[in-house]
């Protein structure tokens, strides 16, 4: 079995859309240093970018005084993506997307974000931070089990 | 922002602060007239680059522009698009609403394995049609 060493990686933002994809592109680049698969480290570059997007425009909204933070965490097995902004956090997640409604006018086109970050990773947690700021979106994806 | 330290010391730390780098790809988009082997009419649109927020003309502009009456059959080209997020899944949606409401079919290809999947998921796929490619989706309509 191969041991692994734990590292950190960290990339600060301005909000500003676009810039996502720069936590994307480092999110795969750990993720392809830890031997996850190609289809897995897909997954995990949309939910970053969806998470980051939600930070940029909801979190910070879009100020592009604030910054976000992505802090990426390396483990034996997983990988740990939290997504930081200055924003107060989610009192309740949104509904599940439902396409027939919104192919019928009674939901809004957008709002795919949250449900794709979920559906993609292994566990997706959203943390309000104590002081009214300082909110996050926590996000694994573990590597398989080695084949014997 | 402040004061989102895990308390930790980064190995590494890229920061990327207020430049005039684009970061997102320009969407482009064009138009083609086939007919299918069945003899059908068929518009494809081709995009290029970043399918996102700021895609709004190249992706619904360019439907929008075709005559609803003359285009029944459109076919979405994603072979050289490399990123969507969930604002151009919304402007797919979009689409989708208007064209069923003017009775034309919709069709896609080119996606990656990924996207396919994505688009499978937010339940695209009940209202576009997916192919692998240009030949497969013309000889199916």
């Amino acid at each position: 079995m191969i041991a692994r060493k734990s590292a950190n990686v960290e990339v600060r933002l301005p909000s500003r859309m676009g810039y996502e994809k720069v936590a994307m592109s480092t999110a795969a680049s750990v993720a392809k240093l830890m031997g996850f698969r190609e289809d897995r480290i897909e997954d995990l570059k949309t939910a970053v970018a969806e998470a980051c997007i939600n930070a940029i425009e909801h979190g910070n909204r879009m100020n592009e005084g604030l910054s976000v933070g992505v802090v990426l965490s390396a483990g034996e097995d997983s990988l740990e993506v939290k997504v930081i902004d200055d924003g107060k956090g989610l009192k309740t997640l949104p509904a599940k997307p439902d396409i027939e409604k919104k192919m019928h006018g009674e939901e809004d086109p957008r709002g795919m974000g949250m449900f794709l970050i979920q559906a993609l990773v292994d566990e997706a947690e959203w943390v309000a931070g104590s002081n009214g700021k300082s909110s996050y979106v926590r996000l694994v994806i573990r590597l398989d089990p080695p084949s014997e | 922002m402040s004061g989102w330290s895990f308390g930790w010391t980064p190995l590494v730390s890229r920061e990327f602060y207020g430049d005039d780098t684009i970061v997102q790809t320009e969407t482009k988009s064009r138009v083609e007239q086939f007919t299918s082997p069945a003899g059908h009419p068929v518009t494809v649109l081709r995009f290029e680059g970043d399918i996102a927020s700021t895609s709004k003309e190249a992706v619904l502009g360019a439907y929008q522009a075709l005559a609803k009456a003359t285009n029944k059959i459109v076919l979405l080209d994603f072979t050289k698009v490399d990123y969507i997020n969930s604002s151009g899944i919304a402007l797919v949606i979009q689409m989708l609403i208007e064209a069923a409401n003017s009775g034309q079919k919709v069709y896609a290809y080119g996606l990656s394995p990924h996207f396919v999947k994505v688009f499978t998921m937010v339940g695209i796929t009940k209202y576009a049609g997916l192919f692998p490619d240009q030949a497969a989706a013309l000889a199916a309509l």
